[in-house]
């Protein structure tokens, strides 16, 4: 299973190195999105500053939809996905490797971000421990969910609609976890955050659980 | 209770002429119902291994004849006595194998009995917290919409655990059966409903007690995540496609969607606590109920829930129809088509 997820996570990064969708794309939606916000909310920094930490993962979960629709839109040129199944790798794998390559994607991603939310909205980066560990495990939780719904709505016509209706709901409690810790951290409170990240790591076990478990039937017949 | 008393009588089933709808409750197993009535197998369940009367039962099984109406030209009371309808003796004797078979009469009945039920239940809820019960010492007048706002709520739970039943059973490979995607499907969307319902009569409740449309307590919150969710969970089901594809889809889509809810639940509770208390406890209530005003409540619990069995039956047998009408639709197009051909 770890050799398959290893493999299946090795090739999905390595199609983004050549393809850059991500740098290309994604990145310029992020920041796009960040700027919308400051025209929304700003000029004052008395109003933005709060409301970093909210704002930044609101990015962050938007991005998130853009990842795994990328993440299966590249299964479903050429029929990749006949080949996926094909290929005798274990199905739990290819939901781990499919899971921890956006799980990559989107840490690069949120390290832009912050120094997009510092500079922009005057944020203090503290408790940087704190803003790390909820960025990892809010990125776990995050790219499980989505990779089961990617799977779920991948091959139907109406995707591009579907997943973000299914996807964002469900997405809710990591949204509200990673918020609340990183208001902790940035209030020079990292004490406060522990139980929004047990929450996060809660998520993200329960959901990797489940997608190992359903991963399968998912795939066999989509 | 009149509901019990009427239901033989309105037994008489679907359009008139097409057949003998005389099957009240003593006569059932010697009078033959017709070929369509032979359809209903349980509450749920209708036999699959229909013939010929495919593009009548498809227009009638979901008809008016469930909510109490009579063939045309034959009363309710002259059915009661065991009257034909015109034209009903000239099909019976081919229908006469089948219909002695089938318990369909008896799973129709009680399907009108309990919609009958449901209705006078609710009428009496609503008679009794409008004109009966006196207004609260707290509330006033207001006590009155908590008649029928738990209810609701309680409706809402067993319709989505009902939903999550069946995606569980229709997941797990031994009880893979076609009935437990309709059921998952028919109870989320009667949920949906009554989700809806519990969020409107809450803020009703809400504007006048806390002054306020919305508040951002955990139980309004997880309630309209959970509408949200479970809108999802029937976009996706309506999504076109193989259908045993969707069926599955769907049943882990529906898992995950009930998976979250405790979730959103202890997330949002502690979000709360941690800025101010929640406005109003709703989980432990401070209303205290007793005498005509607890008896009203439990009506209004029992006729909901009513309510929902009978809306959850019909949608099960529409989504059965509509399955069925998908198979053989295409079938009977082109035979209609070969014989337009020939001469």
């Amino acid at each position: 299973m770890w050799r398959d997820a290893a493999l299946v996570c090795g090739k999905d990064l390595r199609i983004e190195a050549r393809s850059r969708v991500g740098l290309n794309q994604v990145v310029p939606f992020a920041a796009a999105v960040l700027l919308l916000f400051g025209l929304a909310l700003g000029p004052d920094r008395r109003a933005l500053e709060p409301a970093a930490s909210g704002l930044f993962w609101i990015a962050v979960l938007l991005t998130v939809v853009l990842a795994v629709q990328r993440s299966f839109a590249v299964e479903a040129a050429d029929s990749a996905r006949d080949g996926l199944r094909l290929s005798g790798l274990d199905p739990a794998g290819i939901f781990l490797g499919k899971g921890a390559a956006i799980v990559a994607q989107l840490l690069v991603l949120e390290a832009l971000l912050t120094a997009g939310v510092a500079l922009l909205y005057g944020a203090q980066l503290t408790g940087g421990l704190v803003l790390l560990a909820a960025c990892v495990s809010a990125s776990i939780g995050l790219a499980a969910v989505g990779v089961i719904y990617g799977a779920v709505s991948s091959g139907v016509r109406v995707k591009e609609t579907l997943l973000p209706l299914l996807f964002l709901p469900v997405a809710a409690p990591v949204l509200l976890g990673a918020t609340k810790a990183w208001n902790a951290a940035l209030a020079g409170t990292p004490a406060h955050a522990g139980i929004w990240l047990s929450l996060l790591a809660i998520f993200a076990f329960l959901y990797v659980a489940v997608g190992i478990a359903a991963f399968g039937p998912l795939l066999e017949d989509s | 209770m009149s509901a019990r008393r009427d239901a033989p009588s309105l037994a008489g089933r679907g359009a008139a002429g097409t057949s003998g709808a005389i099957s009240s409750g003593e006569t059932a197993p010697v009078v033959p119902t017709p070929p369509r009535a032979a359809t209903h197998v349980g509450l749920f369940d209708q036999q699959t291994n229909l013939r010929e009367d495919d593009a009548g039962t498809v227009t009638t099984l979901a008809s008016p004849a469930d909510g109490g109406i009579a063939p045309s030209g034959v009363s309710p009371q002259a059915m009661a006595r065991g009257a034909m309808p015109p034209g009903a003796g000239l099909v019976l004797p081919k229908a006469m194998p089948r219909g002695a078979k089938s318990p369909a009469a008896g799973s129709d009945k009680v399907v009108r009995a309990i919609g009958i039920a449901a209705l006078a239940g609710v009428a009496a809820t609503v008679w009794l917290g409008l004109w009966v019960t006196p207004n609260a010492v707290n509330f006033g007048n207001l006590v009155r919409l908590l008649y029928i706002h738990p209810p609701l709520a309680w409706v809402m739970f067993i319709a989505y655990g009902m939903a999550t039943l069946s995606s569980l059973l229709y997941l797990w490979p031994r009880t893979r059966h076609r009935r437990f995607d309709h059921l998952a499907g028919s109870s989320a969307e009667v949920g949906v409903v009554f989700t809806g319902l519990t969020l409107v009569t809450g803020s009703i409740w809400g504007r006048p007690t806390w002054g306020v449309w919305w508040t951002w307590d955990p139980l309004l919150t997880t309630t309209a995540l959970l509408f949200v969710l479970y809108l999802g969970y029937l976009a996706l089901r309506r999504v076109p496609g193989d259908r045993e594809t969707v069926a599955k889809r769907a049943a882990i889509a529906g898992l995950i969607a009930f998976l979250d809810v405790p979730i959103v639940f202890f997330s949002v509770s502690w979000w709360r606590s941690l800025h101010q208390a929640p406005t109003v406890d709703l989980a432990n209530g401070h209303l205290y109920v007793h005498g005509s005003m607890a008896w009203t409540l439990l009506l209004g619990f029992v006729s909901f829930t009513l309510v929902y069995v009978w809306l959850l039956v019909h949608r099960y047998r529409l989504a059965v129809l509509r399955d069925r009408e998908d198979d053989e639709g295409l079938e009977a197009a082109l035979a209609e088509r070969w014989a337009e051909g020939t001469p």
